[in-house]
């Protein structure tokens, strides 16, 4: 075990396949003499050349779909996006062509490709860097849409995904870059579809992925000193979805939260409680609840903005309404 | 430069090699556009569902440069791909089933006419978005080089595709690529005259198409896409280039599209009868069958053979297609992911 930064969990993690598969190589705005917007890519430029380590120009599309012809050519690369909004320019890319070669190629093509970057709300960055995508893109058959919320989950995951033979649609967040945790050592990777109980409780269960499961933990504490015991579980991919862990749970809690920083409309938080519907229905012994971000493009008013994302009070608050407690 | 109005080269010195190269590919050329006919007869039948695009009237493009290739390079094309498939060597039955959606098909009927590929040959596919193959074979080209190989890519595109940023992008990535000497691909504009039903001077603002690719430092060169041997020629040169250098070339070949843009496309309200009648005049496989037979490599019975044994070809295709099974339903949720998924 070592105690790493998110960001260091990620580089590492690169570092090692990199070092363990000349297939590896990294492409991306700003990554390589730049050092990477948020440092993830540090030194790994002059570690292994501009050939493995690609600056590219502002061309989302082009470097996206071009990763995408180097995957179906047997290379492993890792796309950074500056953040997940830029990737809408590739969208095409990873939609029409990542997702659907395989199939429509009837099984001859692997595209074996991780895009990773920060999804989500950062601070004060306004309407068009703040978004979160993860409905959008867990949507589509044939991509893998993983999302870690610790320094272990970040490094357990992206070895998954840059072993994998399919597309990974892999969501950092930039408020966790200096997160510190324990990392195990050496070759540590987490499978895709297994969610983990990171707080035990008896009395509700509330589904987190990413920077929420932080805010989860944080409102499952406050609430244990007012006598309720909240479970947290963090969803760590959303496609796949582990519904075996979160139906176990709340057939012992009877009662679930779903927290998502995106839209409430159509968005992650209605998928995983249409299917707590589905699978567990009977255990239920009050609705599910959502609690989610406005829905509002995202303002830049500091003031503002803190009304638009969900906090640790508004978990709370749906847990008590799911007890009767409001 | 209008090809319409390029009259026939004359016979011209052929050596041994390149006159048996071209006897063997006017029976391809033949068998493609024979192929063509009965799939949009088939569409007409009700076989053939979806989007049907045929290739006839630019067949001298892909055979001359698939004819230049080596079996371990590859290429890409957007969806109007029959005639690469067979070209390549894919089974005729193989392509056929595929547009029939059968089982047997190249692509197991999961794909369709748009969407052949012959990975195994080299063949990485048919896309249905314009230029939304551009990148993929850019990248394609770089992996190949990065793995040091000589192997080279070759990336067939319309004039429509030249207009989106799936096409800039990505050139842009070829010339910076190019100058490390990373990125061995031909781009090869089968500009056919018309994007649907727009013609290039209504869709580019700058026609001379392949003066487009200096913007990125990539050369290039344009010429008749109807003489088989010109591209051929053509082709050999920029594939040795590309091949020893790692730098990307590009070629505009004038060419012209006999059929609608595709099977729906029935009325062609974009172009009058008699442009097309013009084009026909210069057919590239009468082109060829009059040069070859003009330097005495093709009998009156050779051409009666070409167009027996593509007959024969296509009828056992339709009869492979029409005698496969449908794909079995458990396909449908096969090769969404692959062994670890």
């Amino acid at each position: 075990m070592a105690e790493l930064t998110y960001r260091d969990a990620l580089r590492s993690a690169l570092i090692e396949e990199m070092d363990h598969d000349r297939r590896v190589i990294l492409i991306g705005e700003d990554i390589g003499v730049y050092q990477g917007t948020f440092r993830v890519t540090a030194d790994l430029l002059q570690r292994y050349g501009p050939t493995r380590v690609i600056d590219t120009p502002i061309s989302e599309l082009g470097f996206v779909g071009a990763a995408i012809g180097m995957a179906m050519l047997g290379l492993r690369p890792v796309v950074e996006v500056m953040t997940w909004n830029f990737s809408l320019l590739a969208m095409d890319q990873i939609v029409n062509n990542a997702a659907k070669l395989r199939y429509f190629s009837g099984g001859q093509v692997n595209v074996p490709l991780v895009i990773r970057g920060p999804n989500g709300a950062g601070v004060q960055l306004s309407a068009q860097h703040s978004q979160s995508l993860e409905a959008t893109y867990a949507h589509f058959p044939g991509l893998y849409v993983v999302a870690p919320a610790t320094p272990a989950e970040a490094k357990g995951l992206l070895r998954t995904a840059i072993r994998s033979q399919d597309p990974v649609i892999f969501l950092e967040n930039a408020a966790l870059y200096g997160l510190k945790g324990e990392v195990p050592d050496s070759d540590f990777a987490l499978p895709f579809g297994k969610a983990a109980v990171v707080r035990n409780g008896r009395d509700a269960t509330v589904i987190a992925y990413s920077r929420m499961v932080h805010a989860a933990v944080a409102a499952a504490e406050q609430l244990a000193g007012e006598g309720t015991e909240a479970e947290v579980i963090s969803l760590r991919s959303l496609r796949p979805l582990d519904m075996a862990t979160v139906v176990e749970s709340v057939a012992r809690t009877h009662r679930a939260v779903v927290v998502q920083e995106q839209w409430k409309p159509f968005g992650a938080a209605a998928e995983i409680a249409m299917r707590i519907y589905e699978e567990a229905f009977d255990q239920l012994d009050s609705p599910v609840e959502r609690v989610t971000g406005a829905d509002v493009p995202m303002p830049y008013a500091r003031t503002l903005e803190a009304r638009a994302v969900p906090h640790e009070a508004d978990i709370v608050a749906a847990v008590k309404k799911t007890l009767g407690k409001q | 430069m209008d090809t319409r109005s390029v009259k026939t080269a004359p016979p011209r010195d052929l050596g041994r090699d390149e006159l048996a190269a071209a006897v063997e590919w006017y029976g391809k050329m033949v068998l493609v556009r024979r192929f063509e006919e009965e799939a949009e007869r088939e569409f007409r039948r009700g076989k053939i569902g979806g989007y049907l695009h045929v290739y006839s009237g630019q067949e001298a493009v892909a055979a001359g440069f698939l004819s230049a290739i080596r079996p371990d390079d590859i290429f890409f094309t957007a969806y109007r791909d029959h005639a690469h498939a067979l070209f390549r060597g894919a089974a005729p039955g193989a392509v056929m089933a595929e547009l029939f959606g059968k089982a047997t098909g190249l692509a197991k009927g999961k794909g369709g006419s748009m969407h052949l590929f012959d990975v195994a040959r080299g063949f990485y596919g048919g896309y249905g978005i314009v230029g939304g193959h551009i990148p993929l074979a850019t990248g394609a080209a770089f992996a190949l080089r990065y793995q040091q190989a000589d192997r080279i890519c070759l990336c067939f595109l319309g004039d429509g595709a030249m207009n989106s940023g799936s096409f800039h992008e990505p050139a842009n990535l070829a010339g910076l690529w190019g100058k490390q000497g990373l990125c061995p691909i031909v781009y090869i504009v089968e500009n056919n005259q018309y994007a649907m039903g727009t013609p290039v001077d209504r869709s580019s603002a700058v026609t001379n198409l392949a003066s487009r690719f200096s913007t990125y430092g990539i050369e290039n060169e344009r010429a008749d896409g109807m003489d088989f041997i010109e591209v051929r020629r053509l082709a050999g040169r920029a594939v040795r280039r590309v091949r020893e250098t790692g730098r990307p070339y590009a070629v505009e070949l004038l060419t012209y599209r006999f059929a609608g843009h595709g099977a729906a496309d029935l009325f062609q309200p974009y172009r009058t009868k008699d442009e097309i009648a013009q084009a026909r005049q210069r057919d590239p496989i009468t082109l060829l069958e009059d040069l070859l037979r003009a330097t005495g490599a093709l009998s009156d019975g050779e051409v009666k053979r070409a167009r027996a044994d593509a007959e024969r070809v296509v009828t056992d295709a339709v009869r492979f297609a029409e005698e496969s099974p449908p794909p079995a339903p458990e396909e449908l949720y096969r090769d969404i992911y692959g062994a670890d998924g």
